[in-house]
């Protein structure tokens, strides 16, 4: 078939644009989804592109059937995305689950608005945090990745597609209304430039292939339908075979597994950015766009002679337990600046376990933090 | 258990999990019959087993997918028909079938069943209808008969059902058949024609439910059932789907309904892509320009 050049050079983009390119530049092909505002223009995108480059683009009924047909693709063997805002989020948690149990490769991308129910159409929130994490029912480890401009929700699209084929798991992009429809400049690297984690396939033949055997990570490979493996897998609990085994045994071993392959895996997962910390007596923790403005909030601080460090948490899930506990030990307070309630602040509280204080700068939602509130926090914290 | 009974082998054996028998299905139950002959119409098509995925929901019927010897997915409650969109889109090669049944299919994945029959995807549907949800304790469905018990309307079902062969072909399916378990060769035969047929297609098969259902509607083994379905089908091919409505204990019209060609998804999505880079239809690469209008 024919194709369109990959697009390479500096463009000025909005987040969702440069979302669905990152997608494209990780080898996505195939898009579902269901128009929901702030995440329509990823959609939109690729729909615009995908026929282009020999993908597939398809609006599906519902978000049930978009998180549904991304799995099927990836059964297929084919990279595959869907992104939604908080309604559709919920709507997706029973098939992420189904994701998840079956150890799927996807990428789901949540463009935040402020909640619950409808909330603030389209207005910015960051009230999914935990729902990313705990969403779907039964336990489970979940990725999740914070972009905090549109040059990073491009980058980070990319990892998340190779995060999800390196653990056979959904990863979740969890970025917010803001960084989805500012434009700034963006990079796309040649292809050559950017490094792609391929499908973890079975080396051994059909007749000998368990669906679910892990590697020495924990994590199986890979056969896809159509390959003449004829596996079956199931959302039930199920043995190495992919067969449905009914007791606590089967459960037990599979969950640990399912739980383990993320904690075990967590120094090779985690990203965090760190500014001025070593001899900070506060640190700032946040993510995505209220981590730019927290950045403000921070230079503000330093100038005003508090020592203050900025920690932005690229990867929120799984989260960095062992840096926050590290830094507790030595730093007066975490300020945790987030539009919600006090979400990740929790996280950082239990994880600080009462070393330093955890001090949470919550808003509502409809608009980002004003940088003021989180340097008055950064000033009482000081104290 | 006679030993040589134990030693036969199943003629349908190389096509089935031999480590996954004994099934879950109930004596009695139509579901054993209905997977023979789904798999005697998979092999009378010819279609290379190594191509073909299944795709099961939730519920009794929805275990079939964990029985085949060939490449299959047990989904969530309702949601085979989109992951099995997902699977076709993704891979055209594969013939896709979803063997479902009736409360999975057009209760709570009823969305999913009428824009896949709108689209026209390329797949097969299987949908084992026996008027209940079978696998929680026989409670009422979107497809019991009006006035029927069940644990959940222990006075009679005060619901009309959906006639699925109706509502498929209003949303577009090119393929519809309803046979009952009684009918065997003829549900191998729609199966094979059905798998073969481009497009959306159904085959509704009435199965009997003798461990709840039949038990409360006076036909309490599946024997009755069956003696039921010989005495009530008749075979009408051809007939408008709007005309073949199933009332409690009464005449089930079975055949061949629908038989039409259309353009699948695939088919429509395959021209607009052919379109965009046709030298008589020059159309512009927006993407480079896009990106930086934006």
């Amino acid at each position: 078939m024919t194709k369109s050049k990959p697009l390479t050079g500096e463009f000025f983009m909005n987040g969702d644009v440069a979302c669905a390119e990152g997608a494209i530049s990780a080898g996505c092909r195939f898009f579902a989804g269901y128009p929901i505002t702030p995440a329509t223009e990823i959609a939109e995108r690729m729909s615009l592109r995908l026929p282009r480059v020999g993908g597939i683009y398809t609006q599906m009924e519902d978000e049930m059937a978009s998180m549904n047909a991304i799995l099927g693709a990836s059964w297929a063997g084919v990279k595959a995305m869907t992104a939604t805002s908080g309604p559709g989020f919920s709507l997706m948690m029973e098939n992420l689950g189904l994701g998840i149990m079956l150890e799927t490769p996807c990428v789901v991308v949540n463009m935040q608005r402020a909640g619950p129910s409808t909330g603030l159409p389209t207005l910015v929130g960051q009230g999914d945090m935990m729902q990313a994490r705990w969403g779907s029912h039964g336990c489970y480890g979940i990725i999740a990745l914070s972009p905090s401009s549109p040059q990073e929700i491009y980058e980070l699209t990319i990892k998340a597609f190779n995060l999800s084929e390196k653990y056979r798991t959904p990863v979740l992009i969890m970025s917010d209304e803001v960084v989805g429809h500012m434009s700034e400049k963006v990079v796309i690297p040649p292809p050559e430039g950017i490094t792609l984690f391929p499908r973890r396939k079975p080396n051994v033949p059909p007749e000998q292939y368990l669906p679910y055997a892990p590697d020495a990570d924990l994590v199986p490979p890979m056969a896809n339908a159509g390959e003449g493996y004829r596996f079956h897998v199931t959302g039930l609990t199920h043995d190495e075979r992919g067969y449905p085994v009914m007791n606590a045994e089967a459960q037990d071993k599979l969950v640990r597994r399912l739980v383990q392959k993320i904690e075990r895996n967590k120094e090779d997962i985690i990203q965090i950015d760190e500014d001025g910390v070593d001899g900070a007596d506060v640190v700032v923790c946040s993510y995505g766009i209220s981590a730019r403005v927290s950045q403000f909030a921070v230079e503000r601080a330093r100038q005003e002679g508090i020592r203050t460090g900025m920690l932005k948490l690229v990867t929120v899930w799984p989260f960095p337990e062992e840096r926050i506990r590290k830094l507790a030990r030595r730093v007066k307070a975490f300020v945790v600046p987030e539009i919600n309630y006090g979400q990740i602040a929790l996280e950082v509280e239990r994880c600080a376990g009462g070393a330093a204080d955890t001090v949470l700068v919550p808003h509502m939602g409809g608009s980002i933090h004003r940088p003021e509130s989180i340097l008055d926090a950064i000033r009482k914290a000081a104290r | 258990m006679n030993q040589a009974i134990l030693e036969q082998k199943h003629p349908m054996d190389a096509y089935l999990r031999e480590d996954r028998i004994p099934h879950i299905w109930c004596p009695g139950c139509g579901l054993g019959i209905i997977l023979h002959s789904f798999l005697r119409g998979l092999l009378k098509s010819g279609l290379p087993l190594d191509k073909v995925a299944v795709v099961s929901g939730i519920g009794c019927t929805g275990r079939a997918a964990g029985y085949v010897k060939l490449d299959s997915f047990h989904t969530t409650h309702g949601r085979a028909i989109p992951f099995a969109t997902g699977l076709k889109l993704a891979k055209p090669e594969l013939k896709v079938v979803v063997f479902s049944g009736d409360g999975d299919l057009v209760a709570i994945g009823g969305n999913h069943l009428i824009h896949a029959a709108r689209r026209n995807v390329d797949m097969t549907v299987i949908c084992v209808n026996n008027f209940n949800y079978g696998m929680t304790g026989g409670q009422l469905g979107p497809t019991t008969p009006l006035m029927a018990r069940t644990p959940t309307s222990p006075y009679g079902n005060p619901e009309p059902p959906f006639n699925i062969p109706y509502l498929v072909a209003a949303s577009g399916a090119v393929y519809v058949a309803r046979w009952t378990a009684m009918h065997v060769r003829w549900l191998e035969k729609s199966v094979s024609e059905a798998l073969l047929k481009r497009g959306f297609s159904l085959v509704e098969v009435i199965s009997p439910c003798p461990t709840v259902y039949g038990n409360m509607n006076r036909q309490p083994t599946g024997l009755d059932q069956m003696r039921y379905y010989r005495e009530k089908s008749v075979v009408r091919n051809g007939a408008n789907p709007k005309n073949v409505d199933i009332s409690l204990n009464g005449e089930i019209i079975v055949g061949k309904f629908v038989d039409i060609e259309r353009p699948t998804f695939s088919d429509r999505q395959e021209e607009i892509t052919r379109r965009i880079f046709a030298p008589e239809l020059p159309e512009r690469d927006t993407s480079q320009q896009e990106a930086t209008e934006v």
